[in-house]
């Protein structure tokens, strides 16, 4: 499945300034597995040490969070939009 | 929020350390209705913190020319006096509503309900994206306070505002 990236402006300098890149999997894991190939600087950023998603980024396939799906295991279809975005947090 | 402007310059006090700055920020430019907007919004989520992003142009290598031509007033999901975090949901639709003009995000401002105008330790700490504008809205007085920063590997350095129409 080909879908596309849409990376925050934080991320782009791992992945040449682009702000969005195409990938591929059949889940949002598998997609991130091929977008670190290419990119290993995201690695750190998108998947914490405990193999789950990384608190501070947030990760939507189209208008749903992956966190209320299957997160990582969430399913993608051919044209699929995921987005990262941070979180945009304080005190 | 209805504010006579001539009083609103007091409001926005000059940056308090020009020199000694890493890097040069840009101005963070509002229109007042934006200004307005803003503290309202601010108001509005007492008497926790409230929050919103700000959405503008940026140049090639992604700064903003810190001219504003959107401001999205988000929930705060933590609903805290102490802490905010913008729902993921606003700021997916600010994202798209800004791409769709060829725009980015270019900053988030919060609101202070019994502090100073300042990033706190977590404001820094959490600050993600370097080329953001951070600005601040102190409630702690009478009158709000509006203060702006550009936050980077936990450094904080003040931004200048201007508020078109603001005698």
């Amino acid at each position: 499945m080909a879908v596309e990236v849409k990376l925050p402006a934080l991320l782009r300098g791992h992945a040449d300034g682009a702000s969005s890149v195409s990938a591929d999997g059949a889940t949002i894991g598998e997609v991130f597995a091929d977008l670190t190939a290419r990119h290993p600087g995201l690695a750190a950023n998108l998947v914490g040490d405990d193999g789950n998603l990384h608190k501070f980024v947030n990760v939507y396939r189209n208008d749903d969070d992956i966190r209320y799906l299957e997160a990582l295991d969430t399913k993608v279809a051919d044209g699929d939009v995921i987005s990262i975005l941070p979180a945009v947090a304080g005190g | 929020m209805e504010c006579d402007p001539r009083r609103l310059t007091a409001l926005i006090p000059s940056r308090t350390d020009p020199t000694d700055v890493p890097f040069v920020p840009p101005t963070l430019r509002l229109s007042l209705e934006q200004f307005r907007g803003i503290v309202a919004h601010c108001y509005d989520g007492l008497p926790n913190e409230a929050c919103g992003v700000l959405a503008g142009p940026v140049e090639g290598a992604g700064e903003p020319t810190g001219d504003v031509t959107t401001i999205f007033p988000c929930t705060n999901t933590d609903a805290s006096a102490r802490t905010y975090t913008v729902d993921s949901r606003d700021l997916l639709r600010a994202m798209r509503d800004a791409e769709s003009r060829g725009e980015e995000l270019i900053g988030v401002w919060h609101s202070h309900t019994h502090t100073d105008a300042y990033p706190s330790d977590t404001d820094v700490r959490q600050a993600m994206e370097p080329n953001w504008i951070y600005a601040i809205v102190s409630l702690k007085q009478a009158e709000p306070i509006l203060r702006a920063y550009r936050i980077r590997d936990g450094q904080t350095t003040e931004v200048d505002i201007d508020v078109a129409d603001l005698a």
